[in-house]
């Protein structure tokens, strides 16, 4: 393994264990930079636990750079290192410190916009170049927005723990919030290209690692088992010329079998326990699109109820009146389309222009076409519409 | 222990509660206050009048000037503030949501400068 990988792999870790024992996260940062600079002087060759390595040289030399400093904080946090016990454990602790760390860096306390950096930053180990690149945002803004909210973390006092019980459905919303937030970035980016697949992959990652260490919350292994089921899909949503090719016009065999497996058997256990929650049926939804060789409708519209009723809002609303239509036919959908109100949300006209072309009534649905093109950001969701509104008025 | 200010955000333009109203939501800050106390979190208290007591004072140069009203005429204004001393911003956001349901306002929620050693 080379150091790249290495880094990649352990330096959330590391930060969240440094962060622990320094009691801050700048300090845990800088100690475990110092680590790798360390690491590419002296490693020949990757050493059998790097991580835990990283772990007590990032540490012994935090208590270096603490005993030439002689500030109070200093001084402090330098007491709180030497009662530490000599080897960091590197199972049981450490996994609670990555915990923590998601839990602090989705704290509600932190806007979304720094929730979401700082989880990539510090537990996906993203430089700041690639979570700038990500958001299309300067580098500058993205560094200053992770200052910022470090700097938030130290001086309100943002704990650095798992909250406790009573408190721990809110929290963990949040955090489930901002894993799939990052993956729909990636799904689907704002602007510009379709896919930012590091994004996708990193959420993946991070809701897999959530899962091995809350195994019993069945939101957190419903969100897994809908990244995996929607991540599966992926290979198949780009056309070779960069087109989008929506659901039913995908090449099934170039779906990712694996990912599906799991994302199946993850929907069963979810079954099993009984405790539905959004996540869970938006996982089970997609766990009937991707099961046997066409989707049945009937049952995804049956989940959609299901989950109107727990998040009961338009955009759930919209996505279920496309089961409507493909249940009911398009004039039952377009009526439940009709009811609702989301503004600047460019799938509303694109999916009305939809029904209103399966329902010949080809003028308003150039129209609608022409509502959601304005409304879109993403270029090749706006290639899509055109394309499809270009079917419907005749070329000379 | 570090020390918070929960501050009370209170809409001047909105119309003023009936007197029972009052009465019901004194009591229940009253007894937000009661329980910070027994926690061992309170440290103060206090409701202030409406913005149209307020006086700026500025100094400097030598003189000093007096403006009628508070720094900024915006329709929120500070309408009172609990002190309280606890062991993270969590306990704090769980003090300051009590205070928003009992006082039907928003609550600031800022730590003090010492907070972290005091």
């Amino acid at each position: 393994m080379d150091l790249d990988s290495v880094y990649r792999a352990e330096y959330g870790r590391c930060v969240a264990t440094l962060t622990r024992l320094l009691g801050d996260i700048g300090l845990a940062e800088e100690a475990v930079q110092d680590a790798f600079a360390v690491a590419v002087q002296k490693w020949d060759e990757t050493p059998p636990s790097p991580g835990a390595w990283i772990v007590t040289t990032a540490r012994n030399r935090a208590i270096d750079r603490l005993r030439r400093e002689s500030t109070r904080e200093a001084r402090h946090a330098q007491a709180l290192l030497l009662h530490q016990p000599d080897e960091p454990e590197v199972v049981g602790p450490v996994r609670d410190d990555q915990l923590r760390m998601i839990f602090t860096c989705c704290h509600p306390a932190l806007s979304p916009l720094a929730q979401t950096a700082l989880t990539l930053r510090l537990l996906g180990g993203l430089e700041v170049a690639q979570i700038a690149r990500a958001y299309l945002v300067p580098e500058a803004t993205v560094s200053q927005r992770i200052v910022r909210a470090k700097k938030k973390i130290r001086d309100a006092g943002i704990p650095y723990r798992v909250p406790e019980a009573a408190e721990l459905p809110d929290r963990l919303t949040s955090v489930l919030t901002v894993l799939y937030l990052v993956f729909n970035e990636g799904y689907t980016s704002t602007s510009g290209e379709l896919l930012r697949t590091d994004l996708c992959l990193e959420a993946v990652r991070l809701a897999r690692a959530l899962a091995e260490l809350m195994p019993d919350e069945p939101e957190v292994i419903g969100l897994l088992a809908l990244l995996l089921l929607v991540e599966a899909r992926r290979p198949a949503r780009v056309g070779p010329s960069g087109e989008l090719v929506v659901l039913a016009e995908q090449d099934r065999s170039l779906w990712n079998r694996e990912l599906i497996a799991e994302g199946h058997e993850l929907v069963r256990r979810c079954l099993r326990r009984a405790q539905p929650g959004p996540y869970q049926l938006q996982a089970a939804i997609n766990a009937v699109h991707t099961d046997g060789p066409a989707t049945d409708w009937a049952q995804v519209l049956a989940l959609y109820d299901q989950l109107l009723r727990h998040s009961p809002t338009p955009v759930v609303a919209l996505n279920r009146a496309v089961a409507v239509a493909e249940v009911h036919g398009p004039a039952p959908a377009l009526a439940a389309v009709d009811e609702l109100d989301l503004p600047g949300y460019h799938l509303l006209p694109a999916t009305r222009a939809d029904l209103l072309t399966r329902l010949g009534r080809t003028a308003d649905a150039v129209a609608a076409y022409d509502e959601a093109i304005a409304l879109v950001t993403n270029d090749t969701e706006r290639t899509f519409l055109q394309t499809r509104r270009a079917r419907l008025t005749p070329g000379p | 222990m570090k020390k918070y200010l929960l501050a009370v955000q209170f809409d001047e333009s909105a119309p003023s509660p009936s007197e029972g109203e009052k009465q019901e939501q004194m009591a229940r800050t009253a007894k937000v206050t009661a329980e910070m106390q027994s926690a061992g979190s309170w440290v103060f208290v206090g409701g202030l009048l409406p913005s149209h007591a307020t006086t700026v004072v500025r100094s400097g140069n030598g003189t000093t000037t007096m403006t009628d009203g508070p720094f900024a005429e915006t329709k929120e204004q500070l309408g009172g503030f609990w002190v309280i001393r606890c062991e993270d911003l969590d306990q704090a956001l769980s003090w300051a949501e009590k205070c928003a349901l009992a006082c039907g306002a928003p609550i600031e929620v800022r730590p003090f400068v010492d907070a972290q050693w005091g």
